[in-house]
């Protein structure tokens, strides 16, 4: 495990990965104790302010403090994005190892009904579901879960295509077990560091479609300080500061950039080649 | 390439639309909305109200609605807009022509974009050229289009006034006027496609320049320039066809966004106020063309692949 770590730091895309995302994670957990001011205080006197030693990265249309409401938004944008990440990995996970580990006819369907599903861009796909469930955090989770399902079905597959051909599966195979113990218990454990690679990548994709669905005003609803909303909140007013849309922006930015960054670095220490 | 692997291509299409047709019937049937409640008003009456369920064939079981649905659809009928009261499927094929434009504009500015970069970022690895380009590439992969597009918007149209904000010209009315509205969501569309395929060209190519023949080439005396023009360039390319074909999923959800923001009455726009309105027939025919334009450029992918490379048979 150290070893492991120290490998994914040697790496620049590792370190600084690993960086960005610790960041991040303070700002989950701590986010609402660190926030010098109430995020939701409105002070009319002191609107469109710019960088101060009280607002450290001044106030937006409604005098409130930007910097505490990308403390507690973070927690809004990027929980969310882990979560439903994990979730359709999960779905995706189970459905191609399935899928690689029936083989034949049933693998054949199952790929190009995948195939088909994915034809619906995943943005339509988010907003068809969230429309369906209605406007919510929870349901734009859900959505963002769904279509993300298809995708890692496929990617697990191929994994797990290889996998199948161990010998350890032909051994449980001729031992007789059953075909959800070879697929949960043989087969998922041993896809699982190519999945978490791609998981970490997708994490960025995630958050960019929450705050993507929040800003067609489909995700987290006003008052909330979702950073895709802070941002649709913004657009309004950008002629009269700047600040209040840069920061959101650089925030999704940051977390985006972080976890791809992660993740590649992840990729190169669990497979070390040249 | 065997007349029979193009007809399986083409049969997966088909499966695809079957799909497709499935799931956005699927969900539109569970959408919590009621056309005829929306077409009379809240306040009709129960006798108007199951009169119009009759004529639109709503009291039908919804095995029979569906086939309905797609009867209609393979005479190439895509219903009655629920807000317009106008035929869905020429307004959405318009909305296409337009989103296609923007489409292959942005493919168009990646391809000159992307694979020169993807290049120089190959030859120069582990050199601050690359160092650049791989910055670059994930700070364009992170930044979602909204984002982009009301930073372009914010600084091009507001700031320095180079460019107007948002708008829509017809080219065939205005060509200079038509082209200064489209640069900015060309830009915006294209800076995520351009960070992804740059850095897909970068590392086939990295992995090409590290074969065997390559080496035996240069081993005969070529020059760089010619291994890399002959040679790497060749083999390193070819996939890019593929991710590009791909890509285009994403491309489209991009041009939701970006011509929502942009007021381009494109297909995304018109999906977007076709799903605000719960236009049931409207979101049916919109998403169904978006998925036949994806499914047709993978397979337009997939043959012109097939056909370059001589060494894939298929069967």
């Amino acid at each position: 495990m150290i070893e492991f770590l120290k490998r994914l730091l040697r790496t620049p895309q590792g370190a600084i990965g690993v960086t960005l995302v610790a960041l991040v994670l303070v700002a989950v957990v701590l986010g609402p104790t660190l926030a010098p001011h109430d995020p939701e205080a409105l002070s009319p006197l002191a609107r469109y302010k710019g960088p101060s030693t009280a607002f450290w990265l001044g106030t937006d249309q409604y005098g409130r403090d930007i910097f505490s409401r990308l403390l507690i938004g973070a927690r809004a944008t990027v929980t969310m994005a882990v979560f439903a990440t994990i979730v359709g990995t999960l779905i995706g996970a189970i459905v191609g190892t399935a899928s690689a580990f029936m083989g034949g006819r049933a693998d054949e369907f199952i790929m190009r009904t995948i195939d088909a599903v994915m034809s619906i861009p995943s943005l339509l796909f988010a907003l068809l579901i969230v429309n369906l469930l209605g406007s919510s955090t929870i349901n734009a989770l859900v959505a963002v879960a769904i279509a993300f399902a298809p995708g890692m079905a496929r990617i697990t597959r191929s994994v797990a295509l290889a996998v199948r051909k161990q010998d350890y599966v032909n051994a449980a195979i001729a031992r007789g077990e059953g075909s959800s113990y070879i697929v949960m218990r043989e087969m998922l454990p041993n896809v699982i560091a190519p999945i978490v690679v791609e998981m970490t990548i997708r994490v960025s994709f995630a958050v960019m479609l929450f705050a993507t669905l929040s800003f067609l005003g489909l995700g987290a609803q006003p008052p909330a300080a979702e950073w895709g909303l802070m941002v649709s909140e913004a657009r309004r007013y950008m002629h009269l500061s700047a600040g209040i849309l840069i920061w959101p922006s650089a925030a999704i930015a940051i977390v985006a950039v972080g976890f791809n960054l992660l993740g590649d670095g992840l990729r190169d220490a669990l497979n070390p080649r040249t | 390439m065997s007349p029979n692997y193009i007809l399986k291509r083409l049969m997966m299409i088909v499966y695809t639309l079957f799909v497709v047709s499935l799931i956005v019937f699927a969900i539109t049937q569970v959408l919590p909305a009621d056309a005829a409640v929306m077409m009379l008003g809240e306040n009709a009456t129960d006798e108007a109200l199951n009169a119009l369920r009759q004529s639109m064939g709503l009291d039908a079981p919804i095995w029979a609605q569906y086939g309905h649905w797609l009867g209609s659809l393979l005479q190439g009928d895509f219903g009655t807009s629920l807000r317009t009261g106008q035929p869905v499927g020429p307004i959405m094929f318009e909305a296409l022509g337009r989103s296609l434009l923007l489409a292959v504009l942005s493919i168009g500015l990646m391809l000159v974009l992307a694979i020169p970069l993807g290049i120089i970022a190959a030859i120069r690895r582990g050199k601050v050229a690359d160092m650049v380009v791989s910055l670059v590439s994930y700070a364009g992969v992170s930044l979602p289009e909204f984002v982009t597009a009301t930073l372009a918007v914010l600084f091009f149209a507001d700031l320095m006034k180079w460019l107007p904000p948002t708008g829509y010209v017809p080219l065939t009315e205005n060509f200079v006027d038509g082209i200064r509205y489209l640069v900015l969501p060309v830009c915006v569309i294209s800076i995520i496609l351009i960070a992804h395929v740059s850095r897909m060209v970068r590392s086939e190519l990295v992995d090409v320049l590290h074969t065997d023949y390559i080496r035996a080439a240069r081993m005969k005396g070529l020059s760089g320039g010619t291994v890399l023009r002959r040679h790497a360039l060749r083999n390193a390319l070819l996939p890019t066809i593929t991710i590009v074909a791909l890509d285009v999923g994403y491309l489209l959800g991009g041009v939701i966004v970006v011509e929502e923001i942009f007021a381009i009455p494109g297909i995304g726009r018109q999906l977007i106020v076709a799903i605000q309105a719960r236009d049931l027939p409207a979101i049916q025919a919109g998403v169904l063309i978006m998925a036949a334009t994806y499914s047709i450029v993978n397979f337009v992918a997939d043959i012109l692949y097939a056909w370059l490379d001589k060494r894939i048979q298929y069967d």
